[in-house]
């Protein structure tokens, strides 16, 4: 099969990163040192996820593993958000309750409707793929709504004092930054199969699948990560909008955060 | 006959932020009449002490209340419809003029519209004009053409004419006194103090988070504490 890739290809593949290497000493880039680091890390992380999966997609395990899988994803990516969004106050709280709405909603669609068969080997790529598309959008999202409620503060405060209710005074705000948020995925989706054919449907035709097949899955994880990614910035819009306003409808934005 | 209520009384307010005390111990009462300003110099206060007015900010000690009702217990929403306020820098929201009139007030017709933009100078066609290009002071009436069109009893002034040039300050200050003159009393901030001597009828003089002098504008500085007096010497001074 096209896809049995020995250690001996694997190996081999490793050239490329000597090309990489090579063309950052020769142009003095100086990232040569990152590349081998990446590279090595990348190597041994993915074996690690292939020893775990091997175990958990064993059949004959219970699929309480896969989904005990499935919650460590959402503890992570929230640990990740909350990293690389550090403005947004409660940002992992926030982010897990919205990757846990994106998880309901979209593992509900394409389970419940049998679209894929729930068994650990459909289940935990599924929800790595949500997970992982809707990471971008979610701190972006977050990051973005403290932005603009921060640079538009004294519209934003103008609005309250005509006496609009906070949901009202930051709607146009909302609104903006969550479109920006959406924007990516959204032109993704437009342009896929034009511009670009995506992973799991790469991966599925080098595996040796028909192309009509791996084309249905593809829509299908397409449709799974626009869910999800509209699900994620709903809930965080909800949620900082809580966070950035207090009960009696003042605002309450922190301080800029330079990045790390 | 026992006086009215005054429009705001402070007592023993106080106000963290930003590790420190933005004001502390303040005590004031400002009267329902005329337009009061509060003047100070840079960080004393004033600002805070105005945002008190319509809880957009809230005092961490001490009370603010608005003609004799606590403002912390009144309904905030229906507070800042009664309290309006107008910013330091124009704050004209996306839209035409009327769309930002109908910001204030969903119902606003055209000829309500009209009726409000001349109440405060401006022709009818700034009803549909784009309130993003407008100039500084031509935005900063609209801003408080849509204050008036939620018919606040109170208008609160955050230093309103200081990024605006000299015709458009004028324009502003006849416009505060003629609403003063309907009825509308005013709290203005201001660190112009030629300003304070042209419109104010009562001065509040802020000094390091807390009220050191209070009185009508005739009798200011009179029995004034030495800071006061030197800060009054220094604005006067200054102009």
């Amino acid at each position: 099969m096209p896809s049995d890739i020995g250690w001996g290809g694997l190996l081999a593949s490793l050239v490329l990163v000597g090309v990489a290497v090579v063309l950052s000493i020769v142009r003095r880039i100086g990232v040569e040192r990152s590349i081998v680091w990446a590279s090595a890390r990348a190597l041994v992380q993915l074996l690690l996820v292939g020893v775990a999966l091997d175990l958990v997609l064993d059949a004959s395990h219970s699929l309480w593993w896969a989904w005990a899988w499935v919650v460590a994803m959402l503890v992570f990516a929230a640990d990740t958000v909350r990293r690389r969004a550090r403005e947004v106050p409660g940002a992992f709280g926030l982010s897990l309750a919205a990757f846990g709405a994106a998880a309901v909603v979209t593992l509900g669609v394409l389970f419940g409707l049998g679209v894929f068969p729930l068994e650990a080997r459909a289940l935990i790529p599924v929800a790595g793929m949500m997970v992982g598309n809707s990471m971008t959008s979610t701190v972006l999202a977050g990051r973005r709504i403290v932005d603009e409620l921060r640079d538009k503060r004294d519209e934003v405060e103008a609005r309250l004092a005509l006496g609009l209710p906070s949901s009202e005074a930051a709607r146009p705000y909302l609104r903006g930054a969550l479109r920006t948020a959406l924007i990516p995925q959204i032109e993704t989706t437009k342009s896929v199969g034009l511009v670009f054919l995506p992973g799991a449907m790469t991966g599925l035709i080098l595996a040796g699948v028909d192309p009509f097949d791996a084309v249905r899955v593809q829509a299908a994880v397409m449709y799974l990560v626009l869910g999800s990614a509209a699900t994620t910035v709903t809930v965080v819009a909800l949620g900082a909008q809580r966070a950035l306003f207090t009960r009696d409808h003042r605002l309450v934005v922190p301080t800029r955060v330079s990045d790390p | 006959m026992p006086d009215a209520s005054p429009l705001f009384e402070f007592a023993g307010v106080g106000v963290r932020g930003d590790g420190r005390w933005r004001l502390r111990g303040v005590d004031a009462v400002v009267p329902d009449r005329g337009i009061t300003a509060l003047v100070g110099p840079s960080g004393s206060g004033k600002s805070t002490m105005l945002r008190c007015c319509n809880r957009l900010e809230v005092p961490d000690e001490g009370s603010v209340r608005f003609r004799g009702a606590e403002v912390a217990t009144t309904d905030v929403l229906a507070l800042r419809r009664r309290v309006g306020m107008v910013f330091q820098r124009p704050t004209p929201f996306p839209g035409t003029g009327l769309d930002n009139l109908r910001v204030a007030d969903p119902t606003m017709t055209s000829d309500a519209g009209e009726q409000v933009l001349a109440r405060v100078g401006l022709a009818a066609d700034f009803l549909a004009r784009d309130a993003m290009s407008l100039s500084g002071g031509e935005a900063q009436r609209l801003c408080l053409a849509r204050s008036l069109t939620a018919q606040p009893e109170v208008l609160l002034m955050d230093e309103v004419t200081s990024s605006l040039d000299a015709s458009s300050r004028n324009a502003l200050e006849d416009l505060a006194r003629m609403l003063c003159d309907d009825g509308v009393p005013l709290l203005w901030v201001t660190h112009d103090f030629a300003q304070v001597t042209r419109v104010a009828t009562t001065v509040l003089v802020v000094i390091d988070g807390r009220v050191a002098h209070a009185g009508p504008l005739e009798q200011l500085g009179v029995g004034a504490p030495t800071d006061v007096l030197d800060f009054l010497r220094e604005a006067s001074g200054a102009e």
